[in-house]
């Protein structure tokens, strides 16, 4: 089983692709539970801590506004934890404020500096034939990094 | 800013979210099957399908057994937050809470997806088309037409 990183991190079609062959999708909502799950001095209601942009320190410079580093301290240690990653190209939805168009920017690069990390790019379907080629390329590389199959 | 001691609760579970799209299984359907074999799970029935909350690996099997209704219209991700969690309610927020706009997208997208399932299950796609890295330029403004706006504008 290998962990495939998923950008968008929260597509939740990647997300089921990924867990249906088999493999473990690392997405925004596995960095949210572990943060959700452990108990600490926090600041409610916002999930966040005030250290996680000290985190974020790791993957962007000091003079990154602290939205990019707070949310690249979710998503960096996803990074370097996956085996392969999947990236959907034209993915408007994950479009949003600077902090997150900066973020999704960083996230692509840092998935791309990745030596020897097998990345597939692809695009959502917009019609039946597409569709097709969507689910069989995925399950091309998903078959290509090894392990059980859940069907 | 506030510095209370912040007391996790369902430490050690897993939550799903269960998307069904399917012409002949609908979201109550598939919470009463959910229901049936839910091994003391928590599970929360929703416009889309369900919500799952457990151990993982009771979590798991009852994904496994659920896909069986409709393998191809059946979509699960995973979701950070407990239900009712009070960050992410809708019931204390107001409104449709932020992540649904994605799943709202992605869900337009499901009969693409699904019908490309059922193609990969009957086995009979030897040949698709494959996409390319997305170019830089993609769905920008060609040069070239931007120098015929700027002509136009200075004539």
């Amino acid at each position: 089983m290998a962990k495939v990183f998923i950008y968008p991190a929260t597509s939740l079609v990647l997300s089921d692709m990924v867990e249906r062959w088999g493999h473990e999708a690392l997405g925004a909502a596995t960095s949210i539970r572990e943060r959700i799950q452990t108990p600490s001095l926090d600041s409610p209601p916002l999930q966040m801590t005030p250290e996680d942009p000290k985190k974020g320190l790791k993957y962007a410079a000091v003079e990154v506004p602290c939205g990019v580093r707070g949310r690249m301290s979710i998503y960096g240690p996803l990074i370097e934890e996956a085996d392969a990653a999947i990236i959907i190209n034209d993915a408007d939805l994950s479009f949003g404020c600077m902090g997150c168009a900066r973020t999704n920017e960083l996230v692509m690069y840092m998935v791309r500096q990745q030596e020897g990390l097998p990345v597939l790019d692809i695009k959502y379907p917009y019609s039946e034939e597409e569709g097709t080629a969507f689910v069989t390329q995925i399950k091309e590389f998903l078959t290509g990094l090894g392990g059980e199959n859940n069907e | 800013m506030s510095r209370d001691q912040y007391v996790p609760t369902y430490v050690g579970t897993v939550t799903k979210y269960v998307f069904i799209d399917s012409p002949d299984v609908t979201p109550q359907t598939l919470a009463i099957r959910a229901y049936e074999i839910s091994d003391g799970l928590m599970i929360k029935e929703t416009c889309f399908g369900l919500q799952v909350t457990g151990a993982p690996e009771n979590v798991k099997k009852l994904i496994t057994e659920l896909r069986k209704v409709d393998p191809a219209h059946i979509f699960v991700k995973d979701r950070g937050f407990p239900p009712g969690d009070t960050r992410r309610c809708r019931a204390n927020l107001g409104g449709a809470r932020p992540g649904y706009y994605g799943h709202e997208f992605e869900s337009g997208l499901f009969r693409y997806v699904s019908h490309g399932l059922e193609e990969l299950e009957k086995n009979t796609t030897p040949e698709f088309p494959r996409f390319g890295k997305k170019k830089l330029d993609e769905g920008k403004l060609p040069l070239e037409k931007l120098v015929e706006i700027i002509r136009n504008e200075e004539a």
